[in-house]
């Protein structure tokens, strides 16, 4: 059975006076105890909508939820404020995208490592600062004794995103969700936090989902990707075969747009064309239609569904890319 | 031969986060404010202020409230008992050492101005947060109360509520002088309790389990507070100008067997242009009490503002 089940789970957001707007689409996807799933696709596709759902994290008012999000044959979504506090940071961590922003300015680190281990583990305020330093000692931060009693603003961006992840795991909890937690760093700490994480939730078993736009964290470490686009799942694969033989043409176009290091100097760079319109258009036709290299007349009228192509891969097309040579996709 | 030192300082900021171990927020502002010239000047005046005032009872060479002088006065003539020996500011109309009067005065000024800015610190700091932490409804309701008691000239408020009084008396003042400051309190906090509602680090402590008293009073309370701690030193000066408007007007303490510097200068009104001295004194411990409250409260709101912090 999968640790996380998501089946259709729809968030719209709804305003006085105006048209409500879907933000993430019956999306689902599944995942397995220990495992990475990556949730890939630009600026506005629903990765980030869709965590915080899962977390429960979205406003009452403004945002309706549907679907069902089952963790451990629970479903989410049912659960109270406070049975869904009690998941939260226990059964459920979350790392989010700017370290700085994520953590409380005025309150030490370590105040706010033991907060979580005093909240879910009844630990005495000693035996949780103990505990916080040896988190600290885990995530990589030196001298971890002198960083408990340490200001956010005190920490460089990377040891404030191990701070972080040190947070988030201090319950060990079975389900991590990353939300973009290396776009606010620099590259070489970026190397270094997804080392972190990929150590960690090998270490400790925890189950990841990656959200990122960066095609590269996914290729390091996520067993299964999700490609989003425009609130719905249009490619979904495991890792090796995503990047061998991309099946959708936004996947594809996505990873030719990526620059090589290989390719002559004065190449151009080969972007998608266009950008993600407002109103999500899947009702008619495709909505990467208007973009797509691919387009038939069949992609504006109708709507594709989305298709088990075999080897565990779902795909969204009327008119995918062909598989460049057939034996690569089966070795 | 400061350049050592100067260099030393700048080569410690460089350091940055080694030598910055463990300081929290106060503690980095209080640094700052150490060497600022103008938040000294400040604390000067209020250490100075503070202290003349515990210490008035045996600093005044004489009873603020006995007629020592009463034989010089003619009334008639609007004579006032000069200066002399002894009474280095001279009388006052009913012939009291006027020095001694101003050096008392104090004492009222400053609990009127403490008590009533506390009180309306309490109540601000009640409804902000409430305000702030419910939101919806709640919030609604709070602001609008807020709105209307905004809406009158807060001076015009505060003669309200003390000529709702039958008799006024210095506990008047201050009431009518703290309720005016709730709004002020109020609003400030709610406005920068809701940013942090929204802000990133209560969105992480939420999803981390972390209960809502918690979050309210540990990251959202906390990090409202900057602006409200300002607010007070500055609602200080506010304050003690208010309570010598209301004394001034009449509306004060009418036994002036306790004296207080706005009733002094409501008593000597009518004698303005021939004895400008007797309103001189009094206007302007006020003006420096007060312009060493705002200098402090300025400063405080720089030295505690994160984003000029380095």
């Amino acid at each position: 059975m999968p640790l996380l089940e998501v089946r259709d789970l729809t968030v719209v957001f709804e305003r006085k006076g105006e048209k409500p707007f879907t933000a993430v689409d019956h999306v689902s996807f599944d995942v397995e105890p220990g495992q990475t799933v990556g949730l890939v696709g630009e600026s506005g596709c629903g990765k980030s909508v869709t965590s915080l759902a899962i977390m429960g994290l979205l406003p009452r008012r403004g945002a309706r939820v549907s679907g069902s999000v089952q963790y451990e044959g629970v479903n989410l979504l049912s659960l109270s404020d406070r049975e869904m506090r009690d998941k939260r940071g226990r059964d459920l961590g979350m790392v989010f995208q700017d370290p700085l922003s994520s953590l409380n300015p005025v309150i030490p680190i370590g105040v706010q490592v033991t907060e979580v281990l005093e909240r879910h583990r009844d630990m005495p305020r000693k035996k949780a600062m103990l505990e916080a330093a040896e988190l600290l000692d885990k995530v990589g931060i030196p001298d971890p004794t002198r960083r408990l009693s340490e200001y956010p603003h005190q920490l460089s961006g990377g040891m404030r995103q191990r701070a972080l992840i040190a947070i988030a795991l201090a319950c060990r909890p079975r389900l991590l969700i990353a939300d973009e937690p290396t776009t606010a760093l620099d590259v070489t700490i970026q190397a270094q936090i997804l080392a972190l994480l990929k150590e960690l939730v090998h270490d400790l078993g925890t189950a990841l989902v990656m959200i990122t736009h960066d095609l590269g964290v996914v290729a390091g470490l996520c067993d299964e990707v999700n490609v989003l686009y425009a609130g719905r799942v249009v490619e979904k694969a495991h890792r090796h075969e995503l990047f061998a033989a991309p099946r959708h043409p936004y996947t594809h176009g996505l990873l030719s747009s990526i620059p090589r290091l290989d390719a002559p100097r004065g190449e151009k760079l080969n972007p998608i064309r266009g950008s993600v319109s407002d109103n999500i258009p899947w009702s008619e036709g495709c909505a990467f239609a208007p973009r797509c290299p691919n387009k038939l007349d069949v992609c504006v009228r109708v709507t594709p569904e989305q298709e088990d192509i075999g080897g565990g891969r779902l795909l969204r097309c009327h008119n995918p890319v062909k598989p460049p040579v057939a034996e690569e996709v089966s070795a | 031969m400061v350049t050592p030192t100067r260099k030393k300082d700048r080569i410690d900021s460089l350091a940055g986060s080694s030598a910055d171990a463990g300081v929290s927020l106060a503690a980095s502002a209080w640094r700052t404010l150490r060497r600022s010239p103008v938040f000294l000047t400040g604390a000067t005046i209020i250490s100075l202020f503070v202290l003349v005032s515990l210490l008035s009872p045996w600093l005044a060479p004489h009873d603020p409230s006995d007629p020592m002088l009463i034989d010089q006065v003619v009334k008639a003539r609007n004579q006032i008992p000069p200066v002399q020996d002894g009474h280095p500011l001279g009388g006052d109309l009913q012939g009291r050492d006027f020095f001694s009067r101003l050096l008392i005065g104090s004492q009222q000024t400053l609990i009127v101005g403490v008590l009533a800015t506390l009180i309306g610190l309490a109540g601000g700091l009640t409804l902000g947060t409430l305000a702030g932490a419910f939101g919806g409804w709640v919030d609604s309701v709070v602001m609008r109360l807020v709105d209307v008691m905004l809406s009158l000239p807060s001076l015009l408020l505060a003669f309200s509520i003390s000529a709702m009084f039958a008799r006024p008396n210095q506990y008047t003042v201050i009431v009518a002088v703290a309720v005016v400051q709730i709004p002020v309190f109020a609003r400030l906090l709610r406005g920068s309790m809701l940013a942090q509602r929204h802000s990133d680090h209560v969105l992480a402590a939420t999803a981390l389990g972390v209960k809502p008293g918690a979050i309210v009073f540990r990251h959202m309370l906390p990090n409202s507070l900057g602006p409200v701690i300002v607010q007070s030193t500055l609602v200080l000066a506010t304050a003690i100008i208010d309570a010598a408007a209301l004394s001034f007007l009449g509306l004060g303490n009418p036994d002036d067997r306790i004296p207080e510097w706005g009733q002094m200068l409501g008593d000597v009104q009518n004698v303005f242009d021939t004895h400008p001295q007797l309103a001189f004194w009094p206007a302007g411990c006020i003006i420096v009490v007060a312009l060493g409250f705002t200098l402090m409260g300025e400063t405080l709101r720089e030295a505690l503002d994160p984003k000029s912090r380095r």
